[in-house]
């Protein structure tokens, strides 16, 4: 899977609340979600998205609570991936079970600078700069992680019997 | 191995788990509310099957915006209990009938030592306190469990919080939490256990341990753990849970940790948490002239009898501030029955508090309790993040019962030493 886009730059410890705050968590609706993407940062951030467009953040991103209505969020306003240093681990998560792509790189977070060109190729791990020119290898997922997001997320990864055959 | 490696070992058939190992393992409840269950039951339901395979050990506890705020929270609401009668969860609490869910299942004798419990909220860490692993997961990983009884893990990490010495007076488990988040950071303890242990632990309350436990989701942590104890089994003593089921872990003596934090008890005032972070702690007295607008004493983290107990010691005869609004929320209707028995509720209505049925409402900005632009709020709840409690420029500070009870009187933040 290719994913190019521009950047969007956070900072550390973004929480779920600024990623969809509570009081839009009475529906479940992606794209309604997603038209309240980062409000708690940046009100007209969905305005400012295109489609496929990428988050690049810094450490301990989507701490606080479990709503997985914040990937769902970010999905829903047109965002492909999220690059983060590092991940709160519910959000992590949630973002395998529900398919939102998601990178932690350091090194990657970085090298990007808000409205860089990215252009990240999941399956071999590359991550390119191309505003930049700079070109970043990722380490591949933990092999049952891997298993479920080839699949398609945990519900299909149930579905297809994986859970009898689990990769370790 | 680690009392939590011990109890996910023996959830996944394994003699020895070591941290970074993905697991599958069985898990024994599992927790949805109003705004994350919604989200599993549209998975389940998509499957169109006729049963659960475990319906037993689904609970499902509508706590968030509750008594519904609107007629969406009441749809979601409606999903819920549609859902539980539909595949028999006999587990499902109706409004009046249970509370603020991680205050209810200890109540309801669901939690016991060696057990694993997932929930789709980031404050089911709070049940370590009674000696079981549980942590918080999403919606998706809750249908997931619903439908197969399992959930996937990595082992994690532990790290070990020692706290010795006797606790000075008015300082809680909520202090000693506090004081743990601001050494360490929102991400002190990412993707690790933390376990609780000393002489100041051995003396905590059940309570108070609950209190601590709620909070190491606000360290970054998977879950909080103390070590089952003579307190432990006596609190649920009450419900004659079989003595085969319960499974009394303890740390070996060679066991791993990645960090070691010695405390000494005796050095730690009551703490407040300025915003707009949970780590960002200061000892009472050194919080400076900070007026409020509101006082909300209740939540997960402190709405238990002990924490509204302590509430009305320091409420008792006197009258909160003119200005400033005091919301007192019990957590369970159990809570909320006993305080009244005892008299705690004509002690905070008579200083003016307002006492609101059991809800999470306030503490996400929900309803019951919502700050206006340029407020602030003393809360003993769990996070104080941008905007968290209502308006984007309100504030939230977090501290005790007894730091948030004091204050109410003085109309500004207050060491419970000003007002005894």
């Amino acid at each position: 899977m290719i994913i190019k886009g521009k950047a969007h730059k956070f900072g550390d410890n973004i929480n779920t609340d600024d990623i969809i705050p509570a009081i839009y968590l009475v529906t479940t609706a992606i794209k309604e979600l997603g038209k309240h993407c980062m409000e708690g940062i940046d009100a007209s951030f969905p305005s400012k998205v295109k489609e496929g467009d990428i988050i690049v953040a810094g450490k301990n991103f989507g701490c606080g609570s479990s709503r997985e209505h914040a990937p769902l969020a970010i999905k829903g306003c047109g965002i492909s991936l999220v690059i983060a240093e590092s991940f709160a681990r519910i959000f992590y998560r949630n973002c395998i079970n529900v398919g939102l792509p998601i990178i932690t790189s350091q090194e990657v977070c970085k090298n990007i600078n808000a409205k860089d060109d990215i252009e990240a190729d999941l399956l071999k791990g590359e991550i390119k700069n191309i505003t930049k020119n700079k070109v970043f290898h990722i380490d591949s997922f933990p092999p049952l992680l891997q298993d479920i997001i080839e699949t398609g997320g945990l519900i299909k990864w149930y579905l297809k019997g994986r859970i009898f055959s689990p990769k370790k | 191995m680690t009392i939590t490696e011990k109890i996910l070992a023996l959830h996944c058939g394994e003699k020895k788990v070591t941290p970074g190992q993905f697991i599958l393992a069985d898990v024994d409840i599992a927790l949805g509310n109003d705004i994350t269950a919604p989200l599993a039951i549209e998975e389940v339901e998509k499957l169109n099957k006729k049963n659960l395979p475990h319906p037993e050990k689904v609970v499902l506890v509508s706590d968030h915006f509750t008594p519904n705020k609107d007629k969406e929270s009441a749809n979601q609401c409606l999903v819920v209990k549609k859902f539980a009668k539909k595949y028999a969860i006999n587990n499902y609490f109706e409004l009046g009938c249970g509370g603020i869910e991680h205050a209810l299942l200890p109540e309801e004798g669901f939690i016991y030592p060696g057990e694993l419990i997932i929930g789709a909220d980031s404050h089911t860490c709070t049940y370590g306190a009674l000696g079981a692993f549980a942590t918080g997961v999403g919606s998706t990983d809750l249908a997931f469990t619903m439908m197969s009884g399992k959930i996937w893990l990595k082992v994690p990490e532990s790290m070990k919080f020692i706290y010795s010495g006797k606790l000075r007076e008015w300082v809680t488990g909520k202090d000693l939490i506090l004081y743990a988040i601001g050494d360490i950071g929102v991400d002190g303890a990412h993707y690790r256990a933390m376990e609780f242990r000393g002489e100041a632990i051995s003396k905590l309350s059940v309570d108070g341990r609950l209190t601590m436990c709620n909070m190491a989701i606000e360290a970054g942590g998977k879950s909080g753990i103390v070590a089952p104890d003579e307190t432990t089994l006596k609190y649920i003593e009450q419900f004659k849970i079989p003595k085969s089921k319960i499974k009394v872990f303890e740390s070996d003596k060679d066991a791993k940790y990645v960090d070691i934090k010695e405390y000494d008890v005796g050095e730690i005032e009551p703490q407040v948490a300025f915003p707009h972070l949970p780590s960002n702690t200061k000892p009472v007295s050194q919080a400076g002239n900070v007026n409020l607008d509101q006082v909300v004493i209740g939540s997960c983290t402190n709405g238990r009898l002990e924490d509204l107990r302590i509430a009305a010691k320091i409420l008792k005869g006197k009258k909160v501030h003119p200005y400033l609004r005091t919301i007192i929320i019990p957590a369970t209707q159990k809570i909320y029955l006993q305080a009244l028995k005892e008299g705690l509720m004509e002690i905070f209505i008579n200083a003016g508090a307002v006492v609101s049925p059991p809800t999470c409402g306030p503490c996400i900005g929900g309803h019951m309790g919502v700050l206006a632009k340029g407020e602030k709020c003393l809360a003993t709840t769990n996070r104080n993040f941008v905007g968290r409690m209502g308006d984007k420029e309100s504030e939230v500070y977090l501290a005790s019962p007894a730091v948030a009870a004091a204050s109410a009187v003085k109309g500004k933040i207050a060491d419970p030493a000003e007002v005894m």
